[in-house]
């Protein structure tokens, strides 16, 4: 019995001596630094871009790029969570800004709070208030936002819209209105929609347009229950504005949805900015001759944001250069040599608008001016528990158009997510 | 008692390790999935993904939380979908298989090139099964599409978005169908026993059939599991997943029965045709009864598969496509997206106890058989 501890001491001895060797030899070396994002593909460049600027300034720290590819990182999400339950995070991760973060990872005790750089950095105010309201919790700034996207964004064809004689609708009634015009003069689907998560994206911006922002808020905080008359009479309002959609949603992705408004088949799409990019890259439209858009009907003066941020896990290996990313992410500079190529816009509101384009351009200047709110798609007001079992709610509302119940599914759904007591 | 032979403690040596990893990484993982799901991990998000998550045991509740849960109507959905996939699936590769064996059994010109045609969808993976099948059964474009070619108008059927659905029953009501179903079993075992003059087990099988039949006609109607009535039924959504399915293992039957039929001696056949008996009556009465345990093991092989199918479906219909959902889908999903650990582990342990409704008999017949043998 009194052999062992003594075996284990020694053992333990000669362990931290390997250890201390190990981490002196490798400082010695080069600092290192793990980036884990879902950013490939087209979003490659820009990430490489920052990269590029984090060597310029750090040229002895080796980058190592983990990229885990995937539409809107469920595969990366995935692995993060295997990497940070088996001990081993990356430096710094990339999330959806918001709850998707603090409500998996942050209420899980496992992110360091970042408020002192925020303080630091100036960044409390370089970001507007509402953003750095929308990333924290509980006493703490949780991440840094790189870049912004816009969800309530409304995309149309002029040329058809003029053809059919019809103007772009400002509320969700007259939008229904607009919608069995177009019905009669044989538009089948005034309105295109895709997979599950393009109808959750315009479920939001339904719910936004017709409860107002307020309401909107309260029902994050679980100061509005899901089974309130108000709910149940925009969730009825969003059955009607499916009525005006393809019977073929689930079978398209937003790239063919998106394709439809081209080709005139239908009229309107509600989508979030990246939508730009897509008409003016892919498919080499004039911004405002092959494609328009508006915002969302109800939602003229929100801003309905989603971000890709980062953060710092508890306990990783280099701390100090994963510090300086996070300082690079959120200066001017990188935001400004991100976002361009990215296609979105930055998070901070002194940047540089000659970079951009003629969208990005009007989304910035929105940014500057608007109520800002989070989005529930796309992981800024909703856990990820809430998210991720919500697609099913839509799609059985989708099937009955039974209002109540589904508003009781979304409620008992808020509950077990702990934010609807 | 047989002696320790240096044979012997060779071959215990050399299993050892394999012993041991199984008993590891099967069974003690199995016993731990089985622990988790008695307990409340994850149904608090703050504790989920904790350092040191606080895990309490709460015994069956995530079970009764799956089958009459107000929220976990997509289980249920899923269940019966299961079902009905793995019915239309084992019926469809066992015809076709069947028949396509029949037909290379002829010897047909090119036969080798046929059977490497036949196979090839096997040595896919189903998710590229899936990709590819999706692209055809896209609602505009693909099969659709085919009218088209002869001057038809496009035909719409919505093959994997399809909401619509037969064979529709009340959740509510399963407790009821199931009594009855066991009852009407139970009847016909009592019935069979009498004839055979086994009076001990038909006064068990009638004593029991009266039973599940009075609580079904008593107190069925009135047990509700769910507050509201809830339909499922075979959606037409899975008709294109099955297709897929089909096409990939049927080639995987044909196999098996090309192989069966092969084995039967020719002088059986011979024997047949000299006893006056026509094409059609060989294969009634000599051919297809030999061929009887490839069916069964082809059943087996084929309703596991079916069982614990998720890549097809993933990549056919999506994950929240709820109307062509599966069990394990869904595991996946309450488990690694909804962080719901223990949730996902009650699916994954209810998906285990009907792979193994299937498999246990099976092996149980198996080890039998070998004991007949030895």
């Amino acid at each position: 019995m009194s052999k062992a501890p003594v075996k284990t001491s020694s053992l333990k001895k000669a362990f931290l001596i390997a250890a201390a060797l190990a981490t002196t030899t490798s400082a010695l070396a080069a600092g290192k630094l793990e980036i884990f994002s879902w950013w490939a593909g087209d979003e490659g460049p820009a990430l490489e871009a920052l990269v590029k600027l984090y060597k310029e300034k750090y040229p002895s720290v080796a980058v190592d790029n983990a990229t885990v590819t995937g539409g809107a990182g469920t595969n990366a999400r995935a692995v993060l969570k295997t990497r940070m339950l088996g001990g081993t995070p990356p430096d710094s991760f990339q999330v959806h800004a918001g709850q998707e973060l603090i409500g998996t990872w942050v209420v899980a005790g496992r992110m360091e709070d970042l408020s002192s750089l925020f303080k630091s950095e100036g960044w409390t105010k370089a970001f507007p208030a509402d953003v750095v309201k929308l990333i924290s919790s509980k006493g703490g700034i949780w991440s840094v936002p790189v870049n912004v996207h816009r969800s309530n964004v409304m995309w149309y064809n002029p040329d058809k819209l003029k053809a059919w004689g019809v103007s772009v609708p400002k509320t969700w009634p007259e939008f229904i209105s607009t919608c069995a015009t177009l019905k009669k003069k044989g538009v089948a689907a005034p309105l295109v929609v895709g997979e599950n998560w393009t109808q959750q994206h315009l479920w939001e911006n339904v719910m936004i347009g017709t409860l107002g922002t307020q309401n909107w808020e309260n029902l994050w905080a679980g100061k509005l229950k899901f089974t309130d008359p108000k709910v149940v009479g925009a969730f009825t309002t969003f059955g009607k504005v499916m009525d005006c959609a393809n019977k073929d949603a689930s079978g398209l992705s937003w790239q063919q949805a998106s394709d439809r408004i081209v080709s005139g088949q239908s009229a309107f799409n509600i989508m979030g900015d990246w939508a730009a990019g897509y008409f003016t890259t892919t498919k080499k439209l004039a911004p405002g001759k092959g494609f328009a858009w508006a915002t969302a009907p109800g939602t003229s003066k929100t801003f309905v944001m989603l971000a890709d941020s980062f953060g710092l896990p508890k306990g990783v290996k280099d701390r100090a250069e994963a510090i300086n990313w996070l300082k690079l992410l959120g200066s001017k500079a990188g935001q400004d040599t991100f976002n361009p190529l990215k296609g979105s816009i930055a998070a901070r509101i002194d940047s540089d608008l000659s970079k951009y384009n003629t969208y990005s351009r009007s989304a910035a200047t929105d940014w500057k001016n608007s109520k800002i709110v989070g989005s529930m798609a796309h992981g800024a007001v909703a856990p990820e528990t809430f998210t991720s079992a919500f697609g099913a709610v839509i799609d059985q509302f989708v099937a009955t158009r039974n209002s109540a119940g589904a508003a009781a599914a979304a409620q008992a759904l808020a509950v077990r997510s702990g934010f609807g007591k | 008692m047989k002696r320790l032979s240096k044979d012997r403690l060779w071959a215990i040596a050399v299993l050892t390790p394999s012993i041991l990893l199984i008993g590891i990484f099967v069974y003690y993982f199995i016993g731990r999935t089985i622990y988790v799901s008695l307990t409340d991990w994850g149904n608090d998000p703050a504790q989920a993904l904790a350092l040191n998550p606080i895990i309490r045991w709460v015994g069956l509740q995530n079970y009764s939380e799956l089958f009459g849960g107000f929220l976990q109507g997509r289980f249920r959905q899923e269940l019966v979908n299961t079902l009905f996939f793995t019915l239309f699936f084992i019926l469809g590769c066992l015809g076709v298989g069947l028949g396509l064996a029949l037909v290379l059994d002829r010897n047909p010109k090119g036969e080798g090139l046929w059977r490497t045609i036949f196979l090839f969808p096997m040595s896919l993976s189903f998710i590229v099964t899936g990709t590819i099948w999706r692209w055809m059964l896209q609602p505009q474009g693909g099969v659709n599409q085919a009218p088209t070619l002869l001057g038809g108008q496009p035909s719409t059927f919505a093959w994997l978005s399809s909401n619509d659905s037969a064979l529709k029953f009340d959740w509510n009501a399963l407790p009821l169908i199931t009594a009855s179903v066991v009852g009407v079993v139970l009847i016909v075992v009592a019935v069979r026993a009498a004839r055979e003059v086994n009076r001990a087990r038909m006064l068990v099988a009638a004593v029991c059939a009266a039973l599940l039949i009075g609580w079904a006609v008593l107190i069925g109607p009135r047990v509700k599991m769910l507050p509201t009535p809830e339909l499922h039924g075979f959606n037409f959504a899975i008709i294109g997943i099955i297709i897929a399915a089909v096409w990939q293992m049927s080639g995987y039957t044909m196999a098996l029965y090309l192989a069966g039929l092969r084995g039967i001696p020719e002088e059986l056949r011979e024997a047949a045709k000299v006893d006056g008996s026509n094409d059609s009556q060989m294969y009634r009465h000599v051919i297809f009864p030999l061929l009887s345990p490839i069916t069964l093991s082809a059943m087996i092989i084929l309703g596991h598969i079916s069982l614990k199918i998720f890549d097809l479906v993933y990549a056919m219909a999506g994950p929240d496509n709820v109307a062509a959902s599966v069990p394990a889908l869904n595991m996946y999903l309450t488990s690694f997206r909804q962080n719901q650990f223990a949730l996902g582990a009650a699916i994954g342990t209810i998906l285990l106890i009907l792979v193994a409704f299937v498999i246990v008999p099976y092996l149980a017949n198996q080890f039998r058989g070998e004991e007949g043998h030895a």
